[in-house]
């Protein structure tokens, strides 16, 4: 009967499942449809015991929060386009993590991931981001003119300012999970929406195939070019799969505005400029992304967002505003003083190499950016990052003339 | 309700559907999104010609076979366990091969696979197993190692002799697809059979996930462990997925009899051992192999082998007898010839360096061994090497003297 109600050519019923408050939907006939890497039904035959993964030797925040009855209880569920546990965790699986650094251990093959699997997700989410609840909302704010001060930044100790962030094109599944069409049209929708865009943003499209020998030597001198990925958490979650098809580069003409296509997620949006005018990135920022979006939203295909979550990305370490605002910064003496890391922790604030995430510093350089992503809007998070370079820029300025820097230890933010 | 009803009606949209049951707190998940595509509308969406992979800058038998008209006409089929043939060919998708060589490009996720996607793996097997048609063809299985003759190489010039093969247990997945608890069944399974050896074949299992540092180290010094593989041909498969999960390696007390498990295939079986007597390695390969086949036979298991593909394993390189028999064997003024190469060719073998596959050779010892695994028995791959390394030894010797030497004439592919 209710086969009849769906109008689906297949036999296809809807049951309810017993535990969870998402129905499972079965298909049944043998010639159903159903996307890849959905032979759940299959592995449903076999035990919870048999299947639940040895996670004795693992650090991360999935191994964290799996255990067998959470297992038990999402195991036999599927994500319309066919996404699963197994498929969530399996970067967690294969990578049993750093005994330093907790990396999250799952991803997201579709925008329903996060509702189907909200018993993983949930707890994940509010470990990784500070405690944030399920019945907490997170607020949107790409209003720059919201932002106060950051054009002062001292140029002489700020050598570079940049902004990023990721975007997911709603109606289509996610990099661990998409097919070779989906990426193609996600593409596609990107090129449409970058060509169109005009003065301070006019720019150029650069797909990974057929580029240019000379193209890609300029790419890579200005430290744009992106790689096929090598980090095994990217390549066991299944997102270097066909590469490089439907990926790309976009750069406007001044070369401070970027697009990244079908990388780790649909869109990465970069504003970057030398020197310390973080206003500016900001501004530039707020802006071209606004263009962007109101291009996919003419074709109905908008950014995935939600006011639980904010912006909807792969990893769930990047959801909410998915920002990381920071800054390339000389901190040579600052950097070897004893509560350096004390002083980054209070203002909110992260370091990392100058070679972007797992670098170390070259020259007492640091990359410096906001550690938030959920639970605070764009402008705070960016505010964070201006006030906090700029304390610790005076902080260095006074130890270099030899005076102490120990009343000017922020409180935490 | 009507006007829900007309929606969904209109629309194939779940949510909607859901909404209208009046089912609020299931609906929440779906109408958090009303592009929460299905399974079934991205088929209706993409066609086939959408999905259809970019193989312009590829060399392998995959590419060379598939067409748009194949991919279309089974891209939405499915094996009994839902393995599908974008998932057989991802890795033959992310690794465009290599102008010098061709990589077979595909891989099978299950003993269905080679059946269910027979369009496309006929073509691959003929291009790969020198025009081996699956369809007409029988291969013939003989493990009697005592057809063997004259299988005692001069040890002045054989270092070592080994021979391998894989085994597949029929009803598991292959390692592309099997979920943990199919590895875990295959580790059971195989482990529990060779506990039964008894007398030289007699040995121990070492499970990768709990073995001891000292453990580890004897089997490097050994040459013996396997690592998670690194090779992007077998991991964009699938094959390393929850490394080190029900893996390990089991070898008899004298280190002559190995076998991995569930590295690239549910079993890898090795016999080896020091010095030229290929003939008892090949004895006791085929002792073994039986032996643990009546072992698994006990408990209800059987291989996975039928007359046209002889025994099924991951990689249609290695159906067939998945066999390679060859030899470290030094030849240093043969290896300097000009005429080694069309010499191998000839006689249907292959040299590889002392690592092993894609290694270079170090000094002038190489691994010879068989280049083919289908349309010829074990049997009869065994003797073709060992008559070839006797040809390469006597070509040495002549060297040596100062004779000169002669290419052979090419030997017959298989009988049709």
């Amino acid at each position: 009967m209710w086969a009849m109600f769906l109008g689906c050519s297949s036999a296809a019923i809807l049951k309810l499942d017993l535990y969870g408050s998402v129905p499972v939907f079965v298909q049944t006939a043998r010639n159903a449809i159903m996307t890849k890497n959905c032979h759940n039904d299959y592995k449903m035959k076999f035990p919870t015991d048999e299947e639940y993964p040895d996670l004795s030797a693992h650090n991360n925040h999935m191994a964290k929060v799996m255990n067998r009855e959470l297992y038990d209880k999402l195991r036999s569920k599927s994500t319309p386009s066919g996404f699963t546990l197994d498929d969530c965790i399996q970067t967690g699986v294969d990578n049993p993590g750093h005994p330093f650094i907790m990396t999250v251990g799952c991803v997201a093959g579709d925008e329903e991931s996060y509702e189907v699997f909200k018993d993983l997700f949930d707890p994940i989410i509010s470990d990784r981001h500070g405690g944030y609840k399920p019945t907490d909302k997170h607020s949107t704010d790409l209003n720059f003119e919201n932002l106060k001060g950051g054009d002062d930044l001292d140029p002489n100790y700020v050598l570079s300012s940049r902004v990023r962030t990721g975007r997911s094109i709603k109606g289509f599944t996610l990099p661990p999970h998409n097919s070779r069409a989906e990426r193609r049209a996600v593409e596609k929708l990107s090129i449409e929406a970058l060509a169109s865009l005009d003065g301070e943003f006019k720019g150029k499209y650069y797909p990974l195939c057929g580029m240019t020998d000379a193209e890609q030597d300029q790419l890579i001198n200005d430290h744009f070019l992106f790689d096929k990925p090598v980090s095994p958490l990217l390549l066991a979650a299944g997102m270097a799969r066909d590469w490089p098809d439907a990926r790309g580069i976009w750069h406007n003409d001044n070369k401070t505005f970027l697009v990244w296509v079908n990388e780790e997620d649909h869109l990465r949006v970069i504003s970057m400029q030398k020197g310390g005018n973080m206003k500016e990135v900001f501004r530039r920022f707020c802006v071209g992304l606004q263009k962007i979006e109101a291009i996919f939203k003419k074709h109905n295909h908008g950014f995935m967002w939600n006011e639980h979550l904010g912006y909807v990305l792969t990893c769930p370490s990047n959801l909410g505003t998915g920002l990381r605002g920071g800054v390339h910064v000389k901190l040579p003496k600052l950097s070897t003083h004893a509560k350096f890391e004390e002083i980054l922790t209070r203002l909110r604030l992260q370091k990392r190499g100058t070679g972007g995430v797992d670098t170390a510093s070259v020259g007492g350089v640091f990359d410096i950016s906001n550690a938030d992503r959920l639970g605070s809007s764009e402008v705070q998070q960016v505010q964070l990052v201006v006030d906090g370079v700029k304390l610790m820029v005076e902080m260095e300025k006074k130890l270099e003339k030899g005076e102490s820097i120990d009343d000017m230890i922020p409180a935490q933010k | 309700m009507a006007s829900s009803f007309t929606r969904m009606l209109s629309s194939r949209n779940t949510a909607v559907m859901l909404a209208s049951l009046g089912a609020s707190a299931l609906a929440t998940g779906y109408l958090m999104t009303d592009s929460g595509v299905t399974a079934e509308q991205r088929m209706k969406m993409y066609p086939p010609s959408a999905d259809y992979p970019d193989l312009r800058k590829h060399n392998n038998c995959m590419a060379s076979a598939l067409t748009p008209a194949i991919y279309a006409r089974l891209r939405d089929k499915r094996t009994p366990n839902d393995y599908t043939l974008d998932q057989c060919i991802q890795t033959g998708v992310d690794n465009p091969g290599h102008p010098f060589i061709k990589t077979v490009g595909m891989v099978a996720g299950d003993e269905e696979s080679y059946e269910v996607f027979a369009e496309l793996f006929d073509p691959v097997i003929k291009d790969r197993h020198n025009g081996y048609d699956p369809h007409t063809m029988k291969h013939p299985t003989d493990l009697d190692a005592s057809k063997i003759t004259s299988g005692m190489f001069d040890e002045k010039y054989v270092l070592s002799s080994r021979v391998r093969t894989g085994r597949s247990i029929r009803g598991l997945s292959l390692p592309p697809a099997c979920s943990r608890s199919e590895r875990r069944e295959v580790e059971r399974v195989v482990v529990t059979a060779l506990s039964g050896l008894k007398g030289d074949l007699s040995g121990r299992y070492y499970g990768l996930t709990d073995m001891t540092d000292q453990e580890q180290q004897q089997l490097i010094d050994d040459h013996f462990l396997f690592d998670k593989p690194v090779s992007p041909l077998l991991t964009c498969a699938g094959m390393a997925r929850d490394w080190p999960d029900a893996r390990g390696i089991w070898h008899n007390n004298e280190k002559t009899f190995l076998i991995w498990i569930n590295e690239e295939d549910h079993s890898r079986v090795i016999s080896m051992e020091k010095g030229g007597n290929m003939k008892r390695v090949f004895e006791r390969f085929c002792r073994g192999l039986k032996e643990v086949e009546r072992l698994i036979q006990e408990r209800g298991w059987e291989f996975m082998w039928n007359e046209h593909l002889g025994y099924i394993l991951t990689c249609p390189s290695n159906l067939g007898t998945g066999l390679r028999a060859g030899v470290h064997v030094r030849l240093p003024l043969l290896s300097k010839d000009a005429r080694f190469s069309k010499i191998l060719d000839n006689l249907r073998l292959q040299k590889r360096g002392t690592g092993g596959v894609d290694t270079a050779a170090t000094g002038d010892t190489f691994d010879i061994s068989n280049l083919d695994r289908l349309g010829k028995s074990e049997v009869e791959l065994v003797q073709l090497v060992v008559d070839g390394v006797n040809y390469l030894i006597e070509c040495e010797k002549k060297l040596e003297k100062g004779q000169d030497i002669k290419v052979p004439a090419p030997l017959v592919q298989f009988r049709r």
